[in-house]
């Protein structure tokens, strides 16, 4: 069993009671709105469309049974009964009223959890593969490497006021499930001539600029790690530019100044900074991947599922879809999809979260996994329990067999929340969900990656979608661009635009077209939308979204 | 504070924030602020509208970011001219949330008189 609990709970809580004296001078008049927007911002507090909203981190996106209970408790006590998984591995609630914040910090802190740099421009929660430590084609379990990087950078003094907020992923399998390309930093753990290292990707990033980051160095031992992380933001703090918010973000940095440029001041300044590191981190490490010890894994006969699945249609077709391949024989990591056709993408009920927790505990080495596609994620489950985990999912509705299908949609919370938003996604996500379930296609259109966006900042990674959708606020209606073609994943790609925006009522409809012209082009139901888009381009596909008008 | 907008007679406005303490959307209203946007004060002119939000403004113990933003009169009060006052308005629109839950608890306590 691993301890995911930070050791600094002394820390989380002197921060906790800061911010309740914070939000006491706000309440007396002692400090002003602008003032405290600032505190409040440092500790994941923002003030939304309709309510304040409190972003807590969940280190990349791990959590343990007991953290799981207090956000449960949380939300029942102080939200409307419900939690919501953002694409950072982060959970966010919706409606907490400032005068309880304070609350909510405290019970946060006594199971070592925080809100803090969860927002501002620091270096925000590292994210990383949710299978990491369990995954069978993971060559080495990332997440003491995450752990370091979060202990190092929370509350790092030189990293307080970047230009911009920084975002790193942490990928250790062979396929790239943290999106790495897409990072202000990326890193793959790789090993080359028997050692371990780091590919280092920087400067990618989604929003109104979507830019693919770029490999700085192709192999960085893993000893050099924090040292090389803080010259590439050291330089990236100096000459990232402060005059245009838009232009801040480090994948500007390196587009404008040049890759080799960035590169030679990194390298120069990591000659610096090495000697500065005398061996701490080193040991840090070594305790981590203490506490991320592999559990104490099982060996036993899987006939139980094996009959299971053949006894049961829809338990069959559940493991099809929501099963990903463990590294130990008998073993299979499970997807909990919050994505319920016509609910909300990744919103997750205080029972259900109960529930969740309850499941990890008795069949799951005490550990879940908050993933990027707003789902959650049991690594470690032994086949012969999968069955009566089914069953209590069932019983939860939370059995759902979409994962990586087109239900499986992200989507940020849109102008249903969020106050930078132009459009509503979220509705869009669940007209969609609904639609091709009732058609009776999603099964038939197989593997599909719908990614929504309310606004062009991209928080629901539409650039990154197979099809993404952003919603824009088009002379005062809400109108959508379709793209093309993204991926997060294999190949990674920003999707093309395939055209003029559509009206909302006319999003699900072009939609239905789009894949129904996919089943019709497509080489054969192995091919999966994506590939097809690859092998035709984009003709076949505008085509659809387009049709010419019929003459009369 | 946001002053983007310029009321006139023909565009009127409103003044509209959020809840220092817990949140929630509130209008400028006559006597104060009112979480029922119908009962908000429409401002026709310009001078008395910066006014007013100058006095919003100077209300930073009770509300957060007061803005003055186009609205037009309807049958039962100021009623919303873009999509973004229509959801702030009535609450999102995935679950029964927000400022609509405040209108069927009038509208039942209404009915119950």
């Amino acid at each position: 069993m691993f301890d995911v609990r930070p050791v600094d709970t002394d820390y989380v809580r002197h921060r906790a009671a800061q911010f309740r004296a914070q939000v006491e001078r706000r309440l007396d008049g002692s400090l002003t709105e602008e003032e405290f927007r600032p505190l409040r911002l440092m500790n994941g507090v923002y003030l939304q469309l309709h309510a304040y909203m409190l972003r807590i981190a969940i280190p990349y996106g791990t959590i343990s049974p007991d953290q799981m209970r207090m956000l449960a408790h949380l939300a029942e006590t102080y939200d409307k009964g419900y939690g919501h998984w953002t694409t950072r591995q982060n959970i966010q609630f919706n409606w907490p009223k400032l005068v309880e914040i304070p609350d909510m910090l405290d019970k946060l802190a006594s199971v070592g959890m925080h809100a803090i740099q969860t927002s501002g421009n620091t270096i925000r929660n590292v994210t990383t593969d949710a299978f990491a430590g369990a995954a069978a084609d993971e060559y080495m379990d990332p997440r003491p490497y995450a752990e370091l990087l979060r202990s190092w950078s929370t509350d790092h003094a030189e990293f307080q006021f970047l230009p911009r907020k920084f975002k790193i992923a942490i990928s250790g399998a062979q396929r790239d499930r943290a999106l790495v390309a897409a990072h202000d930093i990326g890193l793959r753990l790789i090993q080359k001539d028997g050692q371990t290292g780091f590919e280092v990707w920087v400067g990618g990033g989604l929003g109104r600029t979507p830019m693919l980051g770029k490999v700085i160095r192709d192999f960085l031992p893993e000893a050099d790690l924090l040292a090389y992380i803080e010259a590439i933001i050291s330089t990236y703090n100096l000459s990232g530019r402060r005059d245009n918010k838009y232009k801040a973000r480090i994948k500007i940095t390196v587009h404008e100044r040049g890759l080799d440029v960035f590169k030679a001041e990194v390298e120069e300044e990591f000659q610096n900074r090495r000697r500065d590191f005398h061996g701490a981190d080193r040991e840090a490490l070594a305790i981590f991947r203490d506490r991320f010890a592999a559990p104490a894994f099982r060996n036993g006969p899987t006939d139980g599922y094996e009959a299971e699945r053949a006894r049961n249609g829809a338990f069959r077709s559940w493991t099809d879809t929501n099963l990903h391949p463990h590294k130990v024989d008998g073993y299979a990591s499970v997807i909990v999809t919050f994505k319920t056709h016509g609910e909300t993408p990744g919103d997750a009920s205080a029972d259900q979260m109960r529930l969740l927790a309850d499941l990890a505990e008795q069949y799951g080495h005490d550990d879940l996994r908050i993933s990027h596609d707003q789902n959650v994620v049991l690594p470690h489950v032994h086949k012969s329990d999968l069955p009566a985990v089914y069953a209590a999912l069932q019983k939860a509705g939370l059995a759902v067999a979409n994962a990586g299908l087109t239900s499986d949609i992200i989507a940020c919370p849109g102008m249903d929340y969020c106050t930078l938003a132009t459009a509503r996604s979220i509705p869009i996500a669940q007209e969609i969900a609904t639609h091709f379930k009732d058609a009776g296609l999603e099964d038939e259109i197989g593997k599909l990656n719908i990614r929504i966006s309310g606004c062009i900042n991209a928080c629901g990674h539409h650039h990154l979608g197979h099809i993404g959708i952003l919603g824009l606020d088009r002379a005062g209606v809400e109108n959508y661009q379709i793209t093309l073609g993204g991926d997060g994943y294999d190949i990674p790609a920003i999707g093309e635009r395939a055209g003029a925006g559509f009206p909302y009522d006319q999003v699900v409809p072009a939609v239905d077209r789009l894949l129904r012209a996919y089943l019709e082009v497509r080489a054969d139901a192995s091919e999966r939308f994506i590939d097809a888009y690859r092998r035709l381009g984009p003709a076949p596909f505008k085509a659809a979204l387009y049709p010419e008008p019929a003459h009369a | 504070m946001s002053k983007a907008f310029v009321p006139t007679a023909a565009k009127p406005g409103v003044i509209t924030a959020n809840d220092l303490r817990e949140g929630h959307n509130l209008w400028m209203c006559e006597d104060g602020w009112t979480a029922d946007p119908a009962q908000a004060t429409l401002f026709e002119d310009e001078a008395i509208a910066d006014l007013a939000l100058l006095k919003a403004v100077g209300q930073s113990n009770i509300v957060v970011g007061p803005y003055l933003v186009e609205a037009r009169r309807g049958p039962n009060g100021p009623e919303p001219t873009h999509f973004r006052e229509a959801f702030r308005q009535r609450g999102p629109s995935n679950y029964f949330h927000g400022i609509q839950t405040l209108k069927q608890a009038k509208q039942s306590e209404a009915s119950n008189v």
